[in-house]
Formats: structure tokens, C-alpha cells, sequence
């Protein structure tokens, strides 16, 4: 029992770091560009994706004996469609405003290739449980990479977060950082970042590794 | 007349698809190493793209004022069939033309750039002939963006960039250098 939970554990981290869907696979760019001009957009965008994937995955494995495996792509996309319609009829009864400036870009949920991706990779293999864990972790991961975007675009194109002013009235915003060449330049600075985390925490490892190989040796001779 | 010369000059240059809007970066990143793939991928989704706005217009102008809330499901699967439909002739009837634009059409159809074109025509309320015109201009942006993006890949593959930027960081720059040049085109519509 132990076990299952850390493994179900395991695969809800995953998505956040080590396996994250935008700075480690690159999927799902078209939302992740688009509608991270302000945080407040970013987050519930993400909101709406963890909705979508959470639910899809929970469908598509909770039925997955049922589903012939000629049109399985066809039917997953029916599921997450289905969902991605609730999604926007419920944000624009409960945010029109926020709604209608995401516009065109809540039914572009179901052209996100990471849910299709999970489904096709993930859900339709696994257990119930497993199932929605993966799916949590991953749109979890999936918001921190909107959430980080959409924070420095507003953050340098505005001089704001969550609308609330930060430089006060000196601050000369860099208006580029909100309109489309910021978001490919952001999103291209971050992913930089990212790999060269990755290489730092690599080579740190391999010195770790070789410390430790250096001791072995000390006490073989000693 | 002007508003369809409107229509397809915005979509083309001021709004592109993919520079502004981002819609159709998968392939835009993914596929585009190569000029001349590149260049009949941009033509394969014009035409895709077309069918698309054919199929929209009928589907809300005959079938969604009945059913709004299944937009988004029938969009789906309408257009998913009908390229597949038409991929199935092309093979049949022009083995030529399949060998160099078919193989990229089922690929094409779960682009968000076809799923995007359905929903923003309808959201703005597109007649048949404007639609039509919206694809087209979308679709030669489309093209315009893929052969420039795979022109400047080419030409990068020989420079001695630093290993840790390579790959999608790289191109991804590479775009927003593009989208900041295609933004002079705003200038165009302003004094109209």
C-alpha cells in the first residue's frame, strides 16, 4: 500500500519538474504564448487546463476497455472537446470579462497537444488513480510554465502583477514584452534558463559522483 | 471588394497566424528545417485551411443555430473527416500530388491554425466569400512565416552557436525577431 502511494506520488512530481510539459517537452505552445500577455490571464488559463486534463484523463482511463483502438484518437479528442466546452460556457457565465479577452482561445484547449499527448501516452495505459495523479502533476506543470511567463511579460510590459502596480510612476514599461515578439522572446529566455539549470545540476552530479568515487578509493588503500 | 483585400492583406501580413497569434506553432518549431518542406507544408495547410472555412460556414449557417453548445465538437470532427475524406481521393485520383502535399494532411488537421480559422471566422461573423478570403490570407501567412523561419534555420545550421541555446530556445528567438518585423506592417492599416 506504501508503496503504491509513492509511486503515485512519483508521477505527480514528475510533471512539475523533471518531465514538465512546456520547458522539458515543449508541448501545448500555442495557449502557453498566446494568452500569458497579464498574469491574471496566464492563471486562469491554466485553471481551464487542469480542468480539462484532469477530467479527460479520469474518462479515458476509467473506460479504456471500452475503447476500440482503431478510433481512439478520435474519441479522445471528443472527451476533451466535451470538456473544453463546459469549460467555456462556465467562464463566461462566471468571468466574461476575463473570458472574453482569452476569446478564441478557450476552445483552443482542445488543439493543446500535451492533453492529447497525456491521454494517448498516459491515461489510456494506467489504473484510475495513476491516471489523474499524472494529470495533476502535469497541468500543475503546465501553470507554473504560464504563470512564470505570464508574470515576467506583465510584470516588465506594464510594470504590474495581478494589475497591482510595482515600480510605481518612474517605471518606463517595456510595451514590446506584452505584444506577440515578447512572448516567443520570453518563453525562448526561459527555456535558456531552464536547460542551463539542467546542465549546472548535471555536471554538479557528476562532481558529486566522482567525490564519492575518490572516497571509495581513499578507503580501499586506507 | 475592399473588405476582402482587407480581409486577406491583415491576415496575411498585420494579424499572421502564426507571428501574431500563434496559432500553428508545432509545426512552425517542429517542421520547419527544411525550405522546400516547409514550402509544400504551407501550401498543404492552405488548403487545408480552406476546406476548413468551407465547412464552417455550412456547419453554423445550416446546422450549429440549432445546437450552439456543439460547435466546438462538430467543428472537430467535420473537418477531421472531410481531409481525411479528400486525402483518401487525392491518393486514389493523383498519386503525384499525394506524394508531395498529401502525407502532410493528416498531420495538419490537429493544428490548432485550422481549429483557430473556424472559431475566430465565426466569432467575427464571416459570410462565405469573406471566410474563404480569411483562409487564404491566413494560410499564405502561414507559408510566408514557415519558408522565412526555415530560410534563417539554414542559414544558422552552418554559424557556430553556443550548444546550450540550440534547438527550440534558438528558434524560438529567431521568431520573436520575426514577429518584431512583421509588427512594422501594423503601420500599414493606419491611416485608413
Amino acid at each position: 500500500m506504501m508503496a503504491t502511494d509513492n509511486i503515485a506520488y512519483e508521477e505527480m512530481i514528475k510533471g512539475i519538474w523533471r518531465d514538465n510539459p512546456v520547458f522539458v517537452q515543449v508541448l501545448g505552445m500555442c495557449p502557453m504564448l498566446a494568452v500569458t500577455n497579464s498574469a491574471i490571464n496566464a492563471v486562469v488559463m491554466g485553471v481551464a487546463t487542469f480542468f480539462v486534463l484532469v477530467g479527460s484523463s479520469f474518462l479515458v482511463s476509467a473506460f479504456k476497455q471500452w475503447i476500440p483502438k482503431q478510433v481512439r484518437i478520435s474519441l479522445y479528442i471528443i472527451i476533451i472537446a466535451t470538456f473544453v466546452t463546459v469549460v467555456d460556457y462556465s467562464l463566461l457565465a462566471m468571468l466574461p470579462a476575463i473570458h472574453k479577452e482569452l476569446g478564441a482561445f478557450i476552445p483552443l484547449i482542445v488543439a493543446n497537444c500535451m492533453i492529447l499527448g497525456r491521454q494517448e501516452a498516459f491515461a489510456s495505459k494506467n489504473t484510475v488513480k495513476f491516471a489523474v495523479m499524472d494529470a495533476v502533476g502535469m497541468s500543475a506543470g503546465f501553470m507554473i510554465a504560464l504563470f512564470s511567463l505570464g508574470a515576467v511579460r506583465e510584470i516588465l510590459g506594464v510594470g504590474a502583477l495581478f494589475g497591482f502596480d510595482l515600480f510605481g510612476p518612474d517605471f518606463e514599461p517595456w510595451v514590446i514584452m506584452i505584444l506577440p515578439p515578447g512572448g516567443f522572446l520570453t518563453l525562448g529566455l526561459l527555456l535558456l534558463f531552464f536547460n542551463w539549470m539542467t546542465e549546472k545540476r548535471k555536471q554538479f552530479l557528476i562532481q558529486l559522483a566522482e567525490v564519492d568515487n575518490e572516497t571509495i578509493k581513499v578507503k580501499a588503500n586506507g | 471588394m475592399d473588405n476582402l483585400i482587407w480581409i486577406f492583406i491583415s491576415t496575411l501580413l498585420v494579424n499572421n497566424f502564426v507571428l501574431a497569434y500563434f496559432l500553428g506553432l508545432c509545426p512552425f518549431l517542429g517542421v520547419s528545417g527544411q525550405l522546400a518542406t516547409s514550402f509544400r507544408l504551407g501550401l498543404a495547410t492552405t488548403f487545408v485551411l480552406f476546406i476548413t472555412a468551407l465547412c464552417a460556414w455550412i456547419l453554423n449557417t445550416y446546422v450549429l443555430i440549432y445546437a450552439p453548445y456543439l460547435r466546438l465538437i462538430s467543428f472537430i470532427v467535420v473537418i477531421a473527416s472531410t481531409v481525411q475524406f479528400i486525402e483518401m481521393s487525392i491518393k486514389k485520383l493523383s498519386p503525384a500530388l499525394f506524394k508531395s502535399l498529401g502525407i502532410f494532411l493528416p498531420l495538419i488537421t490537429t493544428n490548432c491554425a485550422i481549429l483557430g480559422l473556424a472559431i475566430f471566422a465565426t466569432n467575427r461573423g464571416y459570410g462565405l466569400l469573406e471566410g474563404l478570403t480569411f483562409a487564404l490570407g491566413a494560410g499564405a501567412g502561414f507559408t510566408l512565416a514557415m519558408v522565412l523561419m526555415a530560410g534563417i534555420r539554414e542559414e544558422t545550421e552552418i554559424t557556430d552557436v553556443p550548444v546550450l541555446i540550440r534547438g527550440t530556445a534558438f528558434n524560438l528567438i529567431i521568431a520573436g525577431i520575426l514577429s518584431m518585423a512583421f509588427m512594422g506592417f501594423a503601420g500599414l492599416f493606419s491611416s485608413t
